[in-house]
């Protein structure tokens, strides 16, 4: 077995020993690091494809921005578990037994000749200089150029739909109006009066 | 050599445990959107298991793309949890049936 076939079977089995604790922990802070392991052994296997950019930015992006997120909305929210977790046991065997049938037909389809080793052979490693990162710019600026600007608009839109959702004005706190602020006239702050001089009271001379 | 059946397992089991996942967890909100995470992450699995034996670059840009939209529905996933939970001060889904007739 060489090194790159250990590599793939250690994590994969990672991954998958990390997603089952993720769907059956109790605890949803630890449910949130179980994800952070899977992200990270999928980052592994991803770079067994030769998907080197993807991988890293799926740890920059998921385990570095999502799963924080994640922490941070878990660790906000003062959750009572014991009412969360009733039922859970109650659709386990049913539901185990469709995963089981699940994971049973789609082993039984995937291991088609099809799929194997002649019919679909494993192509041999880039050579030495070859940049996933340039291959990947390349044709996201030219051929995919549009749905990658559609894919900013998204995170754009995102942007601005977390914080329209999550903003919200307390009527108890003050707030400036810059606009008013920036509108107003001397005439609004200012009154000159004009009056007699008159002599101070305790004035002597 | 690690054939590409293997991967294509692997996103399959990856998937199953997803469902099951959203099966098991049908009350806890948080569980759900990290079960659609895992989700996104084995269909990922399966694009780059077959842009790497067809040597062809396209299955990559899609999981960019992918990567891109799953992280936005992430975004506005926990921002309308947050919300929820200031109005009704739960997550239980059980909780949430305003809408219903």
């Amino acid at each position: 077995m060489s090194f790159a076939q250990l590599a793939f079977y250690f994590f994969a089995a990672v991954m998958i020993v990390a997603a089952t604790m993720v769907i059956t922990i109790r605890n949803p802070v630890k449910a949130a690091l179980f994800l952070v392991l899977a992200f990270v052994s999928g980052a592994c296997v991803w770079m067994t494809l030769e998907a080197e950019f993807l991988a890293i930015v799926l740890v920059l992006v998921y385990v570095g921005a999502v799963m924080v997120l994640f922490l941070f909305v878990v660790m906000m929210l003062d959750v009572n578990l014991s009412r969360l977790r009733e039922g859970f046991g109650e659709y386990l065997p049913i539901g185990g037994l469709v995963a089981v049938l699940m994971v049973l037909e789609m082993a039984i389809v995937l291991s088609a000749d099809s799929f194997d080793q002649q019919n679909m052979p494993r192509p041999e490693p880039e050579a030495e200089g070859y940049s996933n990162t340039k291959e990947l710019g390349r044709l996201l600026y030219t051929f995919y150029v549009y749905p990658f600007e559609i894919a900013a608009l998204i995170l754009l839109v995102a942007i601005i739909a977390a914080i329209a959702l999550t903003l919200r004005k307390r009527p108890e706190t003050k707030y400036q109006n810059p606009a008013k602020q920036v509108a107003v006239k001397r005439e609004d702050r200012v009154r000159l009066v004009k009056m007699a001089a008159e002599r101070r009271k305790d004035d002597q001379s | 050599m690690i054939p590409l059946a293997h991967y294509l397992i692997l996103g399959a089991i990856m998937f199953c445990l997803s469902v099951i996942g959203i099966f098991l967890n049908r009350k806890n909100v948080v569980i759900l959107l990290m079960s659609i995470e895992l989700l996104l992450l084995a269909i990922n699995i399966n694009f780059l298991a077959f842009s790497h034996y067809l040597q062809d670059p396209a299955g990559q840009v899609f999981v960019f793309f992918i990567l891109t939209v799953a992280a936005a529905e992430s975004a506005i996933g926990l921002a309308i949890l947050i919300v929820l939970f200031r109005n009704r001060h739960t997550i239980n889904v059980e909780d949430l049936d305003t809408l219903k007739g």
